[in-house]
């Protein structure tokens, strides 16, 4: 069975989880290319956050694989063991550290040693504070960073957590509807950072604004009631009768 | 617990800003770290009962009068070796310390959070007060340890020992705050406020976060242990009520009131509470229990950054924007 997870980046192979009886991943199946960016898409409740949730740890699957790089399995391990293998993640609901600055979040998810006597003993060097400020110009709040993260916008926040996980330099990142929030204009320029992170990393973005996933121009993966409905470029979904009727049809 | 004179508050004092530490900056809110506090401080004293030696009532060169008093032929295994100062002093850094982790280790391991933990830190300390009330436990039953004679061969009561153990704690109380303010600003400070702020996210950017809060949490229990330590000399006794619950939830209300997050504020909530405690007992002593009750709950509805961060709020006012956290570690920077 795992040898069909070879060459993968993430496989998910009939993966359950039910939370009271009610099966909100059900037989869900779904391979990720490396290098490849995925868009998924469906209904509120179809269980996006719930996938998401399984990958990074913090759900256990009933039942099911869930392989990283073709081989490790990830229903064994802890979010801070699944972060430092390579899988950062963007909550649905921005969550930044709101009493530390803008400079401070993207300082703290910064790729390097995480345990308790390295962070006490630890001073920024030269290259983290390149890397640091590339980071806040590319996420464009240079001019924030001393600014403490509760102060900022909502998109900003957004921002600010894509900043984060850049700086944790993940090779997949797992982004929850990045443009819930966003102006038009926040949200085409979104489009176009992420399509900049999917040139050098594997991504995959959940997402309601089809002009967004429009945008992004990718293979979209159709979930609903827990299990993949389609599965195909934007136009090919759009146009699957099933598709039509779980979106129109209610 | 009797607070009368400044000697023998500050280690205490000391213990209370490490409430702050695990509170403020992390977001664990122990109601039993007067249990440290304890341990440190009966660690000290089975060393002071050691020293008296022929000079008790039974004038028995190893065990202790209550031992002698109970019939006891010889000295407990757990008493060998505290009539050495180095071990015993020792034992004020490991007891707490160990009992700490391991507390720690089972609670933040299995993702005990909030009240949760608030409530068996409680029980802890409770557990430990009707331990140590039991006389066949070996530490002096509800009298505990006390007719200390001397310290490191220096007579207890003399001024001079006193003077010095005045400047111990003094020191040991300086000392605290420029740990806890190392800590602070340390990149671990910034985590542990991260967690606070968002523990699962700090989990998914790769912290452990459970490492982190044992971290925290046993320094704060070592640093607790050596003020009991200090404290008992001075004050010439240790006995159970140190293990008393509402003594921790005492301390957690000076916190409150100074201004959790902040180090120098539980210093100014404990001079405030005690002011009023005085003021209290004297006039009203009926009331002081539902006085400082009220007190609490007026202050986390209406200052939740305490008397600090109502003195924050009115320099901001008239000066220019500060960062309000890195405004609070500087202050207690000042202080130190
Ligand atoms: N921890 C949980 N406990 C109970 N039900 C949950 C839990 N997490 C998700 N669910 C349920 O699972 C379903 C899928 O939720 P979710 O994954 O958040 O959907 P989506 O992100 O696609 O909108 C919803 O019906 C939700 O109520
Ligand atoms: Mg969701």
């Amino acid at each position: 069975m795992t040898d069909k997870a070879e060459g993968s980046l993430l496989y998910l192979d009939n993966v359950s989880v039910s939370f009271d009886g009610f099966r909100a991943i059900n037989r869900l199946s779904l391979v990720l290319e490396p290098g490849e960016m995925r868009a998924i898409i469906g209904p509120n409740g179809a269980g996006k956050t719930t996938m998401m949730d399984i990958i990074t740890g913090k759900t256990r699957p009933d039942a099911g694989d869930v392989l990283f790089d073709g081989s490790v399995d990830l229903t064994r391990l802890d979010e801070a063991a699944i972060a430092n293998l390579g899988i950062g993640r963007k909550f649905q609901k921005p969550t930044v550290f709101e009493s530390h600055s803008v400079e401070d979040n993207i300082a703290l998810a910064l790729k390097g040693r995480r345990g308790a006597f390295a962070a006490l003993f630890h001073r920024r060097s030269a290259i983290e504070q390149d890397r640091i400020d590339a980071l806040l110009a590319t996420i464009r709040l240079s001019d924030k960073r001393d600014l403490l993260a509760a102060r900022l916008s909502h998109g900003q926040k957004q921002w600010l957590e894509i900043g984060m996980l850049l700086a944790q330099e993940p090779r997949l990142l797992l982004i929850d509807e990045p443009a819930a929030g966003m102006t038009d204009a926040e949200t085409a320029e979104t489009a176009s950072l992420l399509k900049e992170i999917a040139k050098t990393q594997s991504v995959v973005v959940v997402e309601h604004d089809m002009t967004f996933v429009r945008a992004l121009g990718v293979k979209v993966t159709v979930l609903h009631e827990g299990s993949v409905l389609a599965e195909g470029s934007l136009d090919a979904v759009s146009a699957n009768p099933k598709v039509i009727e779980v979106y129109l049809g209610r | 617990m009797s607070f009368t004179c400044p000697p023998t508050n500050s280690p205490f004092a000391a213990s209370i800003s490490l409430v702050d530490l695990v509170w403020g900056y992390c977001g664990i809110l122990s109601l039993g770290h007067g249990a440290f506090f304890a341990l440190g401080g009966y660690a000290m004293g089975m060393y002071l009962m050691r020293q008296i030696g022929t000079r008790g009532v039974y004038a028995d060169p190893v065990l202790p009068d209550f031992m002698v008093f109970l019939n006891w032929k010889e000295l407990p295994w757990f008493w060998q070796g505290f009539d050495m100062a180095w071990y015993a002093f020792l034992m004020v850094v490991l007891v707490p310390g160990v009992i700490a982790f391991l507390f720690g280790w089972l609670s933040f391991r299995s993702r005990v959070t909030g009240v949760y933990l608030s409530i068996i830190t409680q029980a802890l300390t409770y557990a430990l007060l009707l331990a140590f009330f039991r006389n066949d436990m070996g530490f002096g039953g509800n009298n505990g340890l006390t007719d200390f004679k001397d310290i490191l061969g220096f007579p207890i009561q003399a001024p001079g020992t006193r003077a010095v153990l005045f400047a111990a704690s003094a020191l040991m109380l300086a000392l605290g705050f420029v740990v806890a303010s190392a800590v602070v600003r340390s990149k671990l400070g910034k985590v542990l406020v991260a967690i606070r702020d968002a523990e699962s996210r700090t989990g998914f950017i790769g912290y452990r976060v459970e490492h982190y809060k044992l971290f925290v949490w046993t320094l704060s229990a070592v640093m607790a242990g050596i003020a009991g330590a200090l404290y008992v000399p001075q004050v010439g006794i240790i006995n159970p009520s140190e293990f008393d619950p509402a003594a921790s939830i005492e301390a957690v209300i000076w916190v409150a009131v100074g201004g959790r997050g902040t180090l120098i504020g539980p210093l100014i909530g404990a001079v405030a509470v005690n002011f009023g405690k005085t003021w209290f007992t004297g006039v009203l002593p009926e009331v002081w229990l539902y006085a400082l009750g009220t007190l609490f709950v007026v202050v986390t509805l209406f200052l939740p950054r305490g008397i600090v961060g109502l003195w924050g709020r009115v320099v901001t006012r008239r000066a220019a924007p500060a960062k309000e956290v890195d405004g609070s570690g500087r202050q207690a920077g000042e202080a130190a």
